[in-house]
This record gives structure tokens, C-alpha cells and sequence, in this order.
């Protein structure tokens, strides 16, 4: 038995897992329509490869990795491009991103790997490949964590400074509701460990564990028979349940007893960290040269048929909940689980790399917290506080915008997992205070830079006026030097003054002269009375539009 | 309205029902403070519980604070109920009103209402009428069996309310000093602890009676703790502080310092050890604080018993480490997750 550690604090939930395990994973249908975003990966959005009226296949690249964090997207059916443009995607700032809109042909008609313009091959041999030409296919296949951070998997598998000593597959999934990384271990834990030797193996990691929780005994047993048959020195890992011990640093710490350094990565210490999904994914672009075209989601929540489906990227909310027969009394969806989730401003919003969970919400299934009342200090936010703060003290900081006391009670080293706020007896929205200190904090540090950077060009500015001012003083000086050593040339001064005023008069008769005359005169008088009537008209207008203005005023 | 924002569940935990639980575990204390003194205890806490209430009303609406809002919470009520439990039961009832009405009034709302006030509102009642009125905070009941007279539920109520004793009954005969008091005044008359324990008011950890109160109060706390309303710390340092300061000071001269049990469960030490000290809005946020401000309140406690001019130190002890709570909690800071180095 392998000696299990513990974090401080962490809550245990009504886990709510059981409704959407009870069938396996199913394919959903083609959409009608596919909203596919270009950005569905930490990092910078990748750059456009069509343009609208474009034919597309299948997993043809319309979106090419831009910048050294970035990832590419693909079209996840083949049909035709209708448009380039912002949408509305899943984002807390509700703010529209670029997307392609793709209208599937309902042929499924896929790329052809051989072509060098789909910059993807299949049946990579893992094991007599550079790594680096694995990580650039990763690149090009926009394999991305599909735990809910989408980091870009080539990034995080690039040689650092220390040797990996142990490579964690995140099977915890901790949060309530959400089922599509149980039902995807339960149903292809073969290809979970494959990936996982193909990660293994690129970053020259020591240990392979498989960390899952205790409540998913189908997915460890799969996940058990998968390492059993593959051969493979990996150990699957059961863990105790508790939220949110799926998090990469509590479950590095369950794992390891290591705990990341506040600011550090995981890398580090010698861990690297992949939900199995990502693993899943890797596997697929690496042995099949299939790029992430879709991703397990659950549904689930008040319908009627919760489920977990295969659903291609770009597909609307609105299909996964029509797949999952919402009750009639749904009146909203959140992206993500109860504790973490986002609320979803409309069903055409679409579902990406990052969305593993839409739950259909009611005001019976979530009901509306009371008003909150004033912070008692009881401590039971810091007793399950997974990150080890204070969120009382965190909690009187923000509100007072004290921003500076609430940085140096490290604020920052906050993940934001809502177990403060679940256990609150006063209901007050704790993670909303500490989203707000820390865009506050952010955004006086862009202000900062800005003043900075002003200050600097200023300070530069000033310099170069007495810089200019000096050099002219010297020039002038350098001037009157050479003056006062040759003689100044004989000419009039009244003369040349004279003769340019002439040159000025003759060139405004030239100009009098060529000008025509306007063509609204000469007029007839029937054109007069049209303009007349034409003015009158205006000027009626006008009256009655500075009435309507004051009578809006009013 | 429904939620715009995680988490979307809860823990179907409110202030009002913490409160609650924490007025249910003071019911076996005052059970047996029924039992031992009579039903006067019980007159006292209604007269607190509607101080506390009216009070609170009133402030909230002069702060123009929603009044059915706040008024729920049963805080004021758990303030009434511990200043009640605090002072003499036979007090005349204008005592116990004007302690809550300053508790609540100046010692609460003055200070932002509840969760912001510094100092324990109930102990500042109490600190206020010991000093004003001192005289009227010793009559203290005598417990079933032991004086002469016993007054019947209405003589107690007639005096609580008009002041008026039956015909030939003078408040000496029906009222006494408490243990802790009689231990005090005694020693300074020169006569040992074992003398003084042999008075009929003394049974066998403490005072008569008294001590069952004391017991029940434990009971209650072990329910608090048992329902994890509080932690261990603050008990745990405020009676061990206690238990060894009588302790050493026992074991060097018996004759002149009670036993550590004696001091248990004499005067308000489980009331505030579980009860008092606990209150989670002027006690300290950090375990090791916790046990600081305890530990400090258990010695200042065993001091002002043993040296200083009060009978018992509980009410001055609380303040006074509420006080430094601002200063522990800064410097027992805990590590924070991946930062082995302490905060500020």
C-alpha cells in the first residue's frame, strides 16, 4: 500500500454523480450548426486558416497555433465555413470571441492524412520519435488539459531544468455532477494508459500514478485491468474523496506529500500532472493522427435522461440539453460543476475543450442563498480551506479594499474552489469578494506599468527637448561663427520683400480666374421656388425634431 | 433571485441556527440551576431575552438596518441569555435590563453590530454593574437546603419587581456570598481553605449547587464540541491554564489556595470556558491564537480569583484578552498551502 498524504481542509458535498453513470457514453448526433471559437485553450487564440464560404473536411486545421502558448483548432465535421466572427462563447466577462461558424454537409468526410497541408501524421511510433516532433504533433492536434485549465499538453511537456520523478493522471474528478472522466475511464482506460506511456515517455518521467477517487470503483477497477494488460510499471492510485482534491496541487500533495511552492509549478518538484482525458486525447492525435475534434461531457442536473455524451466541439448548449430532456422548469445552465461552474448567458453559447459538465439548473435544484448576513468570524471558511489562508481576514480586506493586506495574506495563492463560501453560515459570496480583490489588484498593476511607462517617456521627452535645444543653441552658435567670419552677401533686403508681394498678387488673379462659377447661379425661377419649397421642408423638420429632443428632456 | 455566481450549494448552515444550538446547550446548566436555586434564574433570562430583542430592534432601526433581517439570528438573544445566567437571580429586574440594554446598545451596535464588535457584549454588561452597582450584583440565591428561609416563586417575583420581602425576612437570610466570595473573605480573616470548605456551602468539588450548574454547563459544552459549533482550543487552554495555575499555587500553600477542581467548577469558569470565551466574533481566527487568548484568560482568571480585589475573574479576563485578539491573530498566522516561510 502506498502511504497517502492529507491537504488541510476540503469539503464533502452531496456528490449527485449517480444519475448520469447509469449508461455509458453516447455518440451525440450532428448538429445542425457548429459554433467552433479560436480560442479554446489558455494561451493566444489561434489565427484563422478560412475564410467564410470555405469547403472544410474533417479535422482540417482551421485554426493555426499564433504565439509560443497557443494550440490549434480544427473543423470538427466537414461542410462549409458561413462566417468568421465574434460570438458569444463561455466566458465569465460575457464578452463575444472570434469563432467559425461551420454548417456540417452531414458527410463526415475526413482529411487525408497523407497531404503535407494537414501538418498531421498517423501511427507515430512513440517510442523511435524525437519527442520534440511528438510535442509539435500535440501542437497541431490542439491536445490541450481538458481537466478545465485547456493549458496546452505541448507546453507542459517540454524539458524543464529537473528531471520529471513522477507523472500524475488526474482521475479524481472531484466536483459534483460531473461524470465524463469516470465514464471515459470505465469505457477506454486502454487508451488512457497508452497516453499516459506516450506523456511518460516525452517527459522522461520516473513513476506513472493514476490518481482517482475512492467513489469511482468501475473506473478503478478499468483502470486497474488496463495496467494489469498493458504491462506497463503504472500504479492506479485510489484516493479519498473530497473536494477539491482533484486539483493538481492537493492531489499532488495526496500523492506525493510534496507540496508545489506558492508561484512554482509542479515541474519544479519533479511532478507533472495530466487529467486523463488529456491522456485519452494525446493517444488519439499521436497513434491515430486525430486531432481533438470532441470531448466527453455530462449532462446532467434537472433533466430528465442525465447522461455523458461524445459531443464535437463547437456543438450549442442547446443541443446537449435537448439530448439530455431539460425539465420544463430549467431556467438556466451552468458550464462546469455546482462549485466552480459558469452560468451560461444563452444555449448558444458553445461547448469547447474546456466545458466537461452542463448541468440544467432550477431554483429547486440550486436554491437561491438567503441574504447574507455580516461575517461572525467563525472559522469554518479557514477549516476547509484547501490553500491553507484565512478567507475571513481575506473576506474583511476585500471588502474594505484594503488590496495591499490582502495580497501579503496571500490572496493570490486563492483557487478559487468555493469551499469558503459552501460552508458560510452567513451565505456571503466569499470567492466573488476574492475574484474582485484580485482583478482590482491586477488591474492597479496594469495601471502601474502604464504610469510607469508614461512617467519613463516623459522623463524622455524632457530630455530630448533640452537635448535639441542644446544642439540648436550650439548650431546657432556654430552659425554665427562662420557669420561673423564671412561677409554677408549685398543684396536689398526692401527689394526681395517687395518683389515677393507681387508674386503673391499675381498668383491670386491666376487663382480668381480660374475658378468657375457656381452652379447655383444663374438660377431659373422655377428651381428658386424647388429650393424655396426644399428649405421650408428642412426647416420644418427641424422644428419638430428639437421639439420631440425637448420633449424628451422632459 | 437566483445565483450569478459559484458555488451554487451550500451547506444548509445559518448564524440563527448556530446561535440556537448554542442557547439549546445552555439548557442543562440552567435545568439544574432551576433545581438547585429555584425558578428566579428563569425570571432573569425571559427579562434579558426581551432587553436583548428589544434592543437590538430598536439600534437596527436607528442604523436603519433592515430590522426582520438581523433580528433572526438569535445573537442578541444568546447576549441577553449569558449576561442573564451572570449575574444575581433575586437582582431587582431593572439590573439585568439595564446590563443588556448596555450590552447590546453600546457594547454591539455602537461598535457596527453583529460580528464587529471588539469586545464580549455580555461580559461588558456584567463589567458595568459589577462597577455601578455593586451592591445589588452579590445577592446571590442560597441553594435549596441551606438557609433558613426559602422564598416561594411569587416572593421572589414580588421582590424582584417591587423590592417588597415578606414580613420578618431580611435579604441576608434568604441571599449569600458566593464560594468564591466566602473563600476570599474568609482567608483574609485568617482561617484555612479546609476550615472554610467545611461551611455548609461548600459540597464536593465547589460551592453547593453551584456546582451542578457548573456541570451542566460542561455537559452543554461537550455537546458544542461534539457538534463542532466550537473546537477544542479555547476550552482546552482556558481550563488547563486554569486547572495549573490553582495547581502550583495549591500544591506550594493548601491552606491558602483552593483546589484546581474548586476553581473548575466555581463561579462563570465553564460558562466561560465553553460558553463565554468561544464567542467566535471577539475571540481570536487562528487555532494557536485560539490557545494564546484562552490560556491568557484561564491565568488572568486564577489571578484576579486568588490576588485581585473581584470575587471571580471570568468578566475581566474576557475583555482584557479581547483586547489582544487583534495582535494574536496577526502573529499565529498559519503557514499557507506551499509557503513554508510564516506570513506577516
Amino acid at each position: 500500500m502506498r502511504t497517502l498524504y492529507q491537504f488541510n481542509g476540503g469539503i464533502h458535498p452531496p456528490e449527485n454523480k449517480e444519475p448520469s453513470t447509469q449508461s455509458g457514453i453516447a455518440r451525440a448526433p450532428l448538429p445542425s450548426k457548429l459554433v467552433i471559437p479560436f480560442r479554446q485553450h489558455a494561451g493566444a487564440a489561434a489565427k484563422p486558416m478560412v475564410r467564410a464560404g470555405d469547403r472544410v473536411l474533417k479535422g482540417q486545421l482551421i485554426g493555426m497555433p499564433d504565439g509560443f502558448i497557443s494550440s490549434a483548432v480544427h473543423a470538427s465535421t466537414s461542410g462549409t465555413i458561413a462566417a468568421i466572427g465574434a460570438q458569444p462563447i463561455a466566458h465569465p466577462s460575457g464578452l463575444p470571441d472570434l469563432c467559425a461558424t461551420l454548417i456540417p454537409d452531414g458527410r463526415e468526410e475526413w482529411i487525408t492524412h497523407a497531404a503535407p497541408s494537414t501538418s498531421l501524421r498517423t501511427g507515430f511510433d512513440y517510442r523511435n520519435s524525437d519527442p520534440a516532433e511528438l510535442r509539435q504533433q500535440l501542437r497541431m492536434s490542439g491536445v490541450v488539459g481538458l481537466g478545465g485549465a485547456v493549458f496546452p499538453g505541448d507546453i507542459k511537456l517540454r524539458p524543464g531544468n529537473r528531471k520529471i520523478d513522477t507523472l500524475i493522471l488526474n482521475g479524481a474528478e472531484c466536483e459534483p455532477y460531473i461524470t465524463c472522466d469516470d465514464m471515459l475511464m470505465r469505457e477506454r482506460a486502454t487508451e488512457i494508459v497508452q497516453g499516459a506511456a506516450m506523456l511518460r515517455f516525452m517527459l522522461e518521467a520516473g513513476e506513472v500514478l493514476i490518481g482517482i477517487e475512492d467513489n469511482k470503483p468501475q473506473a478503478i477497477a478499468a483502470m486497474r485491468q488496463a495496467v494489469t494488460e498493458s504491462g506497463l510499471p503504472f500504479e492506479v492510485v485510489v484516493v479519498p474523496t473530497i473536494y477539491p482534491g482533484g486539483s493538481a496541487k492537493q492531489l499532488i500533495r495526496v500523492l506525493t506529500g510534496l507540496e508545489v511552492p506558492s508561484g512554482k509549478l509542479p515541474t519544479d518538484i519533479g511532478v507533472q500532472c495530466f487529467n486523463v482525458a488529456t491522456a485519452y486525447s494525446a493517444y488519439r492525435a499521436l497513434a491515430h493522427g486525430e486531432p481533438v475534434l470532441s470531448r466527453i461531457i455530462t449532462i446532467t442536473g434537472n433533466v430528465r435522461r442525465a447522461q455523458n455524451f461524445e459531443v464535437l466541439l463547437g456543438t450549442p448548449v442547446r443541443d446537449l440539453a435537448a439530448l439530455g430532456e431539460a425539465l420544463p422548469d430549467t431556467d438556466r445552465y451552468l458550464m462546469g460543476g455546482p462549485m466552480m461552474g459558469l452560468p451560461l448567458a444563452s444555449t448558444d453559447i458553445p461547448l469547447v475543450k474546456a466545458s466537461n459538465c452542463i448541468i440544467a439548473a432550477s431554483d429547486k435544484l440550486f436554491p437561491p442563498a438567503p441574504p447574507a448576513l455580516p461575517c461572525i468570524r467563525c472559522m469554518r471558511c479557514a477549516e476547509v480551506c484547501p490553500a491553507d489562508l484565512q478567507p475571513m481576514d481575506l473576506f474583511w480586506f476585500s471588502q474594505s479594499k484594503e488590496f495591499d493586506k490582502a495580497q501579503r495574506f496571500s490572496l493570490f495563492d486563492c483557487i478559487e474552489c468555493g469551499a469558503c463560501s459552501y460552508v458560510c453560515p452567513s451565505h456571503i459570496p466569499l470567492v466573488q469578494y476574492f475574484q474582485f480583490a484580485k482583478s482590482e489588484i491586477r488591474a492597479r498593476e496594469q495601471d502601474q506599468q502604464a504610469a510607469d511607462h508614461a512617467r519613463e517617456r516623459h522623463e524622455f521627452r524632457e530630455y530630448r527637448f533640452e537635448r535639441e535645444k542644446q544642439e540648436k543653441a550650439e548650431k546657432l552658435a556654430a552659425r554665427e561663427q562662420a557669420a561673423k567670419q564671412a561677409p554677408a552677401p549685398s543684396a536689398n533686403p526692401a527689394d526681395a520683400m517687395q518683389q515677393k508681394i507681387q508674386a503673391a498678387i499675381a498668383r491670386a488673379r491666376e487663382q480668381a480666374a480660374a475658378s468657375q462659377p457656381k452652379n447655383t447661379e444663374n438660377l431659373t425661377a422655377q428651381q428658386r421656388a424647388e429650393i424655396a419649397e426644399i428649405e421650408a421642408r428642412r426647416a420644418h423638420i427641424h422644428e419638430l425634431a428639437k421639439s420631440a429632443g425637448e420633449h424628451k428632456k422632459e | 433571485m437566483s445565483a450569478l455566481f459559484s458555488p451554487f450549494i451550500s451547506k444548509p448552515d445559518t448564524v440563527s441556527r448556530i446561535m440556537l444550538r448554542v442557547l439549546l446547550a445552555l439548557l442543562p446548566g440552567i435545568a439544574l440551576y432551576v433545581w438547585h436555586f429555584g425558578p428566579a434564574i428563569l425570571v432573569s433570562i425571559a427579562l434579558a431575552s426581551l432587553t436583548a430583542l428589544g434592543t437590538e430592534a430598536l439600534m437596527l432601526k436607528l442604523r436603519n438596518r433592515p430590522v426582520m433581517h438581523f433580528i433572526g439570528d438569535n445573537s442578541a438573544l444568546l447576549t441577553g441569555w449569558l449576561l442573564a445566567l451572570s449575574i444575581p437571580p433575586l437582582a431587582p429586574w431593572w439590573l439585568v435590563v439595564v446590563g443588556t440594554a448596555f450590552a447590546i446598545a453600546i457594547a454591539k451596535h455602537l461598535y457596527g453590530g453583529l460580528g464587529n464588535n471588539p469586545f464580549n457584549p455580555a461580559m461588558i454588561g456584567y463589567a458595568v454593574l459589577i462597577i455601578s452597582f455593586p451592591a445589588q450584583m452579590t445577592h446571590w440565591l442560597t441553594p435549596h437546603g441551606l438557609g433558613p428561609i426559602e422564598l416561594g416563586f411569587l416572593e421572589q417575583l414580588k421582590y424582584i419587581f417591587l423590592g417588597a420581602l415578606p414580613p420578618n425576612v431580611t435579604l441576608d437570610a434568604v441571599t449569600m456570598a458566593t464560594p468564591l466570595d466566602t473563600l476570599k473573605t474568609r482567608l483574609h480573616l485568617d482561617e484555612s481553605v479546609g476550615q472554610i470548605f467545611e461551611m455548609p456551602i461548600y459540597g464536593r468539588l465547589a460551592g453547593q449547587g453551584s456546582e451542578m450548574v457548573s456541570l451542566g454547563f460542561l455537559l452543554g459544552g461537550l455537546y458544542l464540541l461534539a457538534a463542532r459549533i466550537i473546537t477544542w482550543h479555547i476550552p482546552a487552554a482556558f481550563l488547563g491554564t486554569l486547572f495549573t495555575a490553582a495547581g502550583i499555587f495549591h500544591l506550594a500553600d493548601p491552606t491558602h489556595y483552593a483546589a484546581p477542581l474548586f476553581h473548575w467548577f466555581s463561579g462563570a469558569a465553564m460558562l466561560g470556558a465553553f460558553f463565554i470565551l468561544t464567542d467566535p466574533v471577539t475571540g481570536p481566527t487562528t487555532n494557536k491564537g485560539k490557545l494564546i487568548f484562552a490560556a491568557g484568560a484561564g491565568l488572568l482568571t486564577y489571578l484576579i480569583r486568588a490576588f485581585g480585589s473581584f470575587p471571580d475573574g471570568m468578566a475581566f479576563a474576557t475583555l482584557l484578552m479581547n483586547i489582544c485578539v487583534p495582535l494574536i491573530v496577526l502573529y499565529t498566522q498559519p503557514p499557507v498551502f506551499g509557503k513554508k516561510e510564516k506570513r506577516p
